[in-house]
Formats: C-alpha cells, structure tokens, sequence
C-alpha cells in the first residue's frame, strides 16, 4: 500500500536510507546504555594466575546475565613488589590483588594512586581469601619436622625466598618470629635469635616464592619449605601426594593478600563500577568456592565448613595485631638494617 | 670502544681521514643518537640518586652488604672474563685454523649464550649443577659444590661472556697473514715463540677487547646468576640483586646509588682497558 506518491525508484532509496538511518540509532541506542563491552585489568601477583582465570569466567558470564554488559578481563602477574612498582609507573590497573598490603599500601603513599585508608574499603580488611605459612617436607617426614623449633636443629637444611625481595616471604620470616616471641619467657632478644638460627639453616635465599619450591621439590635442596599453604597444596597436587607431606605448625600468621579498586585508574576508564562489582564478587559464595579449590582459604564461613577437611584450625597470629601493621613491621624487619639483616651482619 | 677516538685526540683534535664527505652530520647524529640512547637513561641515574644527600649516598654505597656484593660482583667478572681470553682464544684458534667435519655447527654454536634468554640459561645450569643435578653429584663427593655458591656465578657469567672473547678475536686471527708466522719459523723460531713474538702481539688488542667485552656483560648480568647463586648475602649476593632488594623497599634512589657506583667503577676499568689496548694496537703498527 504505497503512502507516498513519489515515483518508486526514489522511494525506495529514501525508505532504504531511513531504515539503516533507524538501524544505526537502534545499535548506538542499544549499545550505548545497556550493553557495552568492558575491559579490565587485574594486576595480581604470581601464584593466583589459575585461581583468577576461573574466577573472571565465571564472574563475566555472571556479570552479563545481570547487566548484559560483557566485560573482558585481563591478567597481569608478577612478583608482588615489582607489580606494584608497574602500577604506580603507569600500568593501567583497574584493581590490583596483591601479596600483601604493603605492597598496595605503596599505591596509596607513593603513587597516590588510591587513599590510604583503602584497606577498610571491603570487608575483612579487603582479603576475601587468606592463606598461612606451613612446611612442605619429604615424603615420610624423615628429619621428624614438626613445628617451628626444628628448623634450628643442627643439620636441617631450610629453604625459604629472601623476604627483602619476595613479599610472600615477609609472611615466612613474620610467622618465624612470631613463634619464637611467644614462646615462654620470649624477648625480643630471644626472636632475633632464633631467626638468626633458622636463617643459619638456610642454604638458598631465592628471590621468589616460586623459585624457592622449584629449590626445594625439584633440585632437592634442603629438608623443609616454608610455604603458602596454597603453594603447598599445589605442589603435592603436581608432584604426587607420595612425594610430599604438608606438616602444619603449633602456630602460623594469618596471610591476607588483599584487593583493591584503584581509583584513579577507574576514573579514568570510567570502569569504577564494574571493578567494584568484580572485587565485590569474589566475597559471593561461587566465587569462595572457586577460592577454596585453589586451596586458599576462603572467608564464607559456609563454604568454609565445606571445606573444613582440606583446611586444619591453626593458631594464627595477624600482622596487624602482632606487628603493628605492615608499615611497622617492615620498618622493624625488613627496612635497610632491620631485623632480618641483623642476622648476616656480625 | 674507542681506540681511534683516543688516538685523534693525542694528534689532532679534530680529523678528517678517508675521501668521503658528511664527518660534520654523521658525528653530529652520532652524538645525539648516542646521547639519546646511552646518556640519557644514564643520567636519569644519576639524577634519581640526587634525592639522597651525600651523607646518606656514602652510607648506602659502603654498607659492609653493598661492599661485599660489589666485591662479589666485580670479582667474579673478572674472573669470568680471565677463563673466557685463555677458552675463547683456544675456541677461535681451532675454529680459524683447522677444518674439521661439524665445524659450522661448533661456530653456531659459539652464539647460543647470546641468543638465550638468561633465565633459561641459569635454570639449565642449575639443573646441571645442584648437589642432585648430572653434573653436581658427580663434583660433590670431590668436595666442589657449584650451585649456589660464588662458584656458581662464575659459571653463569663465564657462559654468557664467552661468545664476546671469541667473536672478537676470530677475525683477526682469520686475517693473519701465514708468511709473518712461516717466515719466523723458517728463522729458526720455535714453535712456542712463534706464537708468544709473532701471533699473540697480533691478537693481544683483540683479546683485550673481548675480556672487555666479557666482563663489562658480567658485571651487570642478573638473570642467569640469580638462579645459581644461591643469593645468601654476604657470601653470594650479586650487587645487581642488591639493586632489586631496594626497589622491592620502593627505596628508588638507593637502588641507582648502587647502580651510579657499578657505572663509574665499570667506566673506569673499562676506559683503562681501552686506553692499554690502543697502546698495543699502537705498538703493533708502527
């Protein structure tokens, strides 16, 4: 039924044009507002590599079905410190989930990228994960390694990385000292002594965390590991259960790598939104699961219970009520003649 | 490596050799090449270590930790690039004299530390040599323990330096020309003082080069040792590892306070290096 009397070749070519006009202002229209496609970059540290590959499929299919928004995430990993250093030269990073909050802390001071008192941001000091520091040792458990006070005996050879260059080390040695300062009778005294000790027992100081498990399970070296307790599960998972034992201490620390938005990234990118709403899912029960099947320990008391088998009650000690926080346990043991280097200097 | 440049400057200051024209723009873009690539990053250096005050730079550079791992450092290169002349001398003398069937291979070969990335090649060497390794188990009962030990590091770095002794004392060698060496043996001279009065002052300039060469790449070489040392401080700390240490403490300025002492020190040795081989290529041409 013709509406226009104009000759048909034009009006075909007009009713041509309006439809694509139409068609072009339907995709902005319908792109603009309620589907667009989004990028992030989460620039993490080394060992979660497989935990966040899981965790950005499930959070993207998650986040599309509820906003119709698709977004792409991108990894970044590294050595804790050295990811942080990135991001405060320039590495567009819309979140960073870190080794510790010394690290991320180093955003907020040096970068200012971030305010400082970003840790109160999420819950449970933004850790939606936490982990401590067991021993891995040899199948069988000849040396008889129980608990900290063995790794001082004479002809225990240790091995752990060097915690002024791996961050994940500063939990070790903090886990170390703890133990000793609360030991009756401790001092301070007492602490830097047994460091000194245990440090005595350690032939190869790497400079990461995994180059020390490569050390220990594939050269031989040494006779324990002092390990993340989700490196550790990862290596008996690798190398077969037979050849490893996890032994867990009298008493460990509390390991909170935390997570964080930064801000003026998101500015930026205009991505504050669906960064808050990626760092908010990894507390959500699917996400804790896929945490604890990555063998960290997951927050939700729930899918904790679940997973109370995989992962023992321990006594643990935390930085900030131990320590004082990172900033001053850094400067107590690990600044430029701190505790740790007390040990190598007579 | 300026042999000429230092040269010039003992004659003339400035000096046109050769028959083609443009000394004027090719020196001019040398400079601001050199300039741009070289001695800018350099100077960031040194402008980064000025957030220090002179007391707090001397405090940081002779620290007995930043003391021994510039004497681990330095010592073990330039041990490393003395077994690279006396090897690579012998390497480019078999490779440049004889033919023998696999020869191309050898050469190739002769590159390989340069085209590994130096990760892979301490991994290797690890592998080789920790107490559990093919090779470790057999030095260990003889009492010699190669990784993670200074010992280890002057592998690593004996290994990456190699390629540069050879490939710079090959051509020469290649170029000799057999009449001055058949001419001292139909003198009367003895094989051995053949080559120590006839071949080696011929070489001698070269080799410098290459020992150069060999230790100014082991001085700064972090990424095979880090995996052979062992990196326990004070026994075998390298200072580029000690470079990390302070940036993993965001302490930027005494990270290139370390470096700025490494760059002057290799400067000089290297300078001292240069300024004796063209006093020998000198003395070689008279």
């Amino acid at each position: 039924m013709p509406a226009f009397p104009h000759p048909k070749p034009i009006r075909r070519r007009t009713a041509t044009v309006a439809m694509a006009v139409l068609a072009i202002a339907a995709t902005v229209l319908a792109s603009s507002p309620s589907a667009r496609e989004l990028e992030l970059l989460n620039v993490s540290y080394d060992p979660t590599r497989e935990l966040y590959e899981e965790i950005n499929t499930q959070f993207a299919a998650q986040y599309q079905s509820s906003t119709g928004d698709t977004v792409m995430i991108n990894q970044s990993h590294g050595g804790s410190g050295k990811q942080a250093r990135a991001v405060i030269d320039g590495l567009e990073a819309d979140v960073v989930t870190l080794a510790l909050g010394f690290d991320i802390d180093a955003l907020a001071v040096r970068g200012k990228l971030i305010p400082v008192d970003w840790q109160k941001r999420l819950p449970n000091n933004s850790a939606p994960y936490t982990s401590t520091i067991v021993f891995l040792v040899r199948k069988g458990n000849p040396k008889q390694i129980k608990d900290w006070g063995d790794l001082t005996h004479a002809g225990i050879g240790v091995v752990t990385p060097n915690p002024k260059t791996s961050g994940g080390a500063r939990w070790n040695y903090l886990a170390a000292w703890a133990y000793a300062i609360h030991q009756p009778g401790a001092s301070e005294a007492t602490a830097q002594a047994f460091v000194r000790a245990l440090f005595k027992n350690v032939r190869v100081l790497d400079s990461g965390a995994r180059g020390s498990t490569t050390t220990f399970v594939e050269r031989g070296i040494g006779d324990v590991l002092l390990v993340w307790e989700n490196e550790a599960f990862l290596a008996k998972k690798q190398f077969g259960a037979d050849t490893f034992e996890i032994v867990i201490p009298s008493l460990s620390i509390l390991a909170e790598p935390p997570v964080t938005v930064v801000d003026k990234v998101v500015l930026r990118h205009g991505t504050r939104a669906v960064a808050e709403a990626y760092l908010n899912y990894l507390y959500t029960s699917a996400a804790q699961e896929i945490i604890a099947e990555h063998f960290y320990r997951p927050r939700d008391a729930t899918v904790a219970a679940k997973y109370a088998e995989r992962f023992p009650p321990i006594k643990l000690v935390s930085i900030d009520q131990d320590f004082g926080g990172w900033r001053a346990a850094q400067a107590k043991h690990f600044a430029d003649g701190g505790s740790f280097d007390q040990i190598y200097l007579k | 490596m300026s042999p000429t440049a230092l040269r010039l400057s003992s004659a003339s200051r400035w000096r046109v050799t050769g028959s083609l024209p443009g000394f004027g723009a090719s020196l001019g873009f040398t400079l601001f090449y050199l300039g741009l690539i070289v001695l800018m990053p350099l100077a960031m250096v040194v402008l980064r270590t000025f957030d220090l005050s002179w007391f707090e730079f001397v405090a940081k550079v002779s620290s007995p930790r930043a003391l021994s791992a510039f004497k681990i450092s330095f010592g073990a290169a330039l041990i490393a690039a003395a077994i690279n002349v006396l090897v690579g001398l012998l390497l480019a003398w078999v490779i440049s004299r004889y033919r023998f069937p696999g020869k191309k291979i050898i050469d190739a070969l002769i590159d390989l530390p340069i085209a590994l990335p130096t990760a892979v090649a301490g991994i290797a060497l690890t592998t080789l040599y920790a107490p559990k390794g093919w090779l470790g188990q057999w030095l260990l009962p003889l009492g010699i323990q190669v990784a993670f030990t200074p010992l280890g590091i002057v592998l690593a770095l004996v290994f990456v330096g190699l390629p540069f002794v050879v490939r710079t004392v090959q051509p020469v060698l290649q170029d000799i020309e057999h009449e001055t060496e058949e001419a001292a043996i139909s003198l009367g001279a003895s094989p051995v003082q053949t080559f120590l009065r006839v071949t080696l002052p011929t070489i001698a300039p070269a080799l410098i080069t290459g020992f150069a060469l060999a230790f100014a790449r082991g001085v700064g070489e972090y990424g095979s040792v880090i995996f052979i040392a062992g990196n326990m401080p004070m026994i075998s700390e390298i200072t580029p590892l000690l470079i990390v240490t302070q940036l993993e403490q965001y302490d930027y300025a005494g990270a290139t306070a370390l470096a700025l002492v490494m760059l002057v020190a290799s400067f000089a040795l290297l300078l001292l290096i240069n300024l004796l081989q063209s006093r020998l290529a000198a003395r070689g041409q008279p």
